[in-house]
């Protein structure tokens, strides 16, 4: 595990946000805070949903449970939020909150809220069409949690 | 990074570390040394130590920094000893853009323009979550992976002539239904003949200038006249399939002892049996591309039937082609004299075939291939034609569209305050959109000025100026 110098940005951001947007010619992706992997893989997917839709719009009407695998912590933290992003890409429901159960560097086992999507309740602003791998970074610091991500859009 | 001038247009990126061949970028000085390509150049080189690579590791004028391969990337591999990429070829697999002819002037067209757009607009399912107008089984959705536009035109969604218009007919005859998983055969079931969001359009376009009289006419091109352009992909099936073999190929390529400088850069031998298992995966995306654009063609030229009340032999509207930007291709081209069969990889990039060349139709074969290079929706598209010096030089491939260089955030911020349709108004082009940032994301200035790159490719001669076209009506996603 890489231990990172924070810029004062970075720092700033960690203290009041989940996430900060990143920017990047072609498309863009977000630098994610956590206080532990949990709350980090947890924030990563609400940045995701932040982006899309209106979150605080979204009811909690259902859930499902999500069981994953991956070589280390940035192939566990794409092929998470790949699984989320499916759930909208592949069966429009729209993820309100996600609960990380379990997690190692290898396995995550969650249970997501999630609501269907109704075009007369809710607004998409902005479709993320893939997570990518490109300049994938999941580190730890003694301060906390923080993972960087690049999504096609 | 050391770059070295070859002419004007052309820069040697030499062999250093591990790159197995030089990288060669085709771009003005100015161009070359603006900030953001610092980026892309280092993804030139990268792609430049994959195994089985030949010649040198391209780079377009529109290049931009994309994931592992950079955007604008050509690169070809040796069809026995080299690898395959899912991140060579893009997400959305066989994006592309078809244009069409018309009889029609713009004086003509001009009083109806409004309601012609909102027509287009009404007609063709745009943005995200649109659902198209073809219902589709599972078994009629492997027909289509399988058939291609073939498909569309066997079930009177176009003609003959539609396919042999089309790069490859509009069908690569490996696309193999059973490799790809029932995640990307949900998704393509609910969006043939649909545009999607983000840069794909549909634009009605005027000839404003013609460079190259002979072969204008063989495309049957004439100042003046009215066109049609397309630009749209595989859609979520496309995503899918890419994404599915990106996970997989990231732990394959482990296996293989591959050091990879990023992880985006992920691939199978071309030779093995998960080289071909993307191979004909990334077929089926193809065809359900060219499906998708014949499709959505065939509506529009209902439309301008209905709206214009015009029948099909007044408005003779006829596609002048149909190209991709994201594809690999099994091709074979001649290297130090020799014949080698090779995959060539145009990561938005386009196939720019010379006169004679044998997969060229009747009507084109005497002055190369049409190439259609679609620039931001305030400014210009052409139309440019393959040249022998492509062959030589890049495979057969030259540049495909303007290429970013401010982020959607820059965008947005530089199209604070200004009513971007309005602006567009005042140019006399007329716009509908659907997603609340596309135009402002879309705007004129968020692109590289597309007279430039293809000024570089025409200079550079992989490829020629034929025809130059000016936009009156566009309907985004």
């Amino acid at each position: 595990m890489n231990t990172q110098v924070l810029s004062k940005k970075d720092l700033l951001g960690r203290m009041t946000k989940k996430y900060n947007l990143i920017d990047h010619t072609a498309d863009f992706g977000i630098h994610v805070y956590g206080s532990d992997s949990k709350e980090l893989f947890a924030n990563a997917a609400w940045a995701v949903f932040d982006i899309i839709t209106e979150i605080d719009q979204l009811a909690g009407l259902d859930s499902c449970h999500i069981e994953l695998s991956g070589d280390d912590w940035s192939d566990l933290m794409v092929n998470w939020l790949r699984e989320v992003l499916y759930l909208w890409n592949g069966k429009e429901l729209l993820v309100k909150k996600a609960r990380i159960l379990s997690l190692s560097e290898t396995e995550l086992s969650a249970t997501v809220e999630l609501d269907s999507f109704n075009p007369d309740r809710h607004v998409i602003k902005t479709e993320i069409k893939a997570v990518t791998y490109h300049q994938i970074q999941v580190n730890s610091g003694p301060s906390g949690w923080e993972a960087m991500i690049i999504f096609d859009i | 990074m050391e770059i070295k001038k070859i002419d004007n247009y052309r820069w040697e990126l030499p062999k250093t570390g591990d790159m197995r061949v030089p990288g060669i970028i085709y771009a003005t000085e100015s161009m070359l040394k603006a900030e953001k390509q610092k980026e892309p150049l280092k993804q030139v080189a990268n792609v430049a130590t994959l195994p089985g690579i030949l010649k040198a590791s391209m780079a377009m004028p529109d290049m931009h920094w994309g994931y592992g391969f950079p955007i604008g990337g050509v690169a070809a591999f040796d069809w026995e000893s080299g690898i395959i990429s899912p991140g060579g070829v893009g997400y959305d697999i066989n994006c592309g853009v078809r244009l069409a002819t018309t009889s029609l002037l713009e004086k003509e067209v001009r009083p109806k323009l409004e309601n012609l757009v909102n027509a287009l607009f009404r007609g063709i399912p745009t943005g995200v979550g649109s659902k198209g107008s073809i219902k589709l089984s599972v078994p009629e959705e492997k027909k289509v992976l399988q058939m291609g536009s073939r498909w569309a035109v066997s079930r009177g969604l176009g003609e003959a002539l539609d396919l042999e218009h089309t790069e490859d007919g509009g069908c690569m005859p490996n696309a193999d239904p059973g490799v790809i998983s029932q995640r990307a055969l949900e998704r393509g079931l609910r969006q043939l003949g649909t545009l999607g969001s983000g840069n794909h359009f549909l634009e009605i376009g005027v000839v404003e200038a013609i460079y190259d009289t002979p072969a204008a006419q063989a495309f049957g091109l004439f100042e003046g006249q009215i066109t049609v352009m397309l630009h749209t992909g595989s859609r979520g099936l496309g995503y899918q399939i890419c994404d599915d073999f990106l996970a997989f190929m990231t732990k394959h390529v482990k296996k293989l002892g591959i050091d990879l400088p990023d992880r985006q850069l992920a691939c199978a031998s071309i030779q093995s049996k998960e080289g071909m298992r993307y191979y004909n995966a990334m077929a089926c995306a193809a065809n359900y591309a060219w499906t998708n654009r014949q499709i959505l063609m065939h509506h529009s030229r209902e439309i301008l039937y209905r709206v214009l009340g015009m029948s099909p032999r007044d408005l003779n509207m006829k596609l002048l082609y149909d190209v991709c930007h994201n594809i690999a291709k099994k091709e074979v081209h001649v290297i130090d004299g020799k014949k080698q069969t090779v995959c060539v990889h145009r990561k938005g990039a386009t196939r720019s075939f010379p006169p004679g060349h044998e997969d060229l139709c009747d009507q084109y074969r005497p002055v190369g291939q049409p190439v259609i290079i679609p620039g931001d929706m305030g400014t210009a598209s052409y139309v440019l034609a393959g040249t022998e010096k492509a062959m030589q030089e890049t495979f057969g491939s030259t540049c495909h569209g303007a290429g970013r260089v401010l982020s959607r955030k820059a965008a947005k911020k530089a199209s604070k305050g200004r009513a971007i349709h309005r602006e567009l108004e005042d140019k006399g082009i007329l716009v509908k959109w659907t997603g609340r940032s596309t135009l402002a994301e879309e705007i004129p200035e968020a692109y590289k000025d597309i007279s430039q790159v293809v000024e570089v490719v025409h200079e550079a001669g992989i490829s020629k100026k034929v025809a130059k076209l000016r936009p009156i009506g566009v309907v985004k996603g």
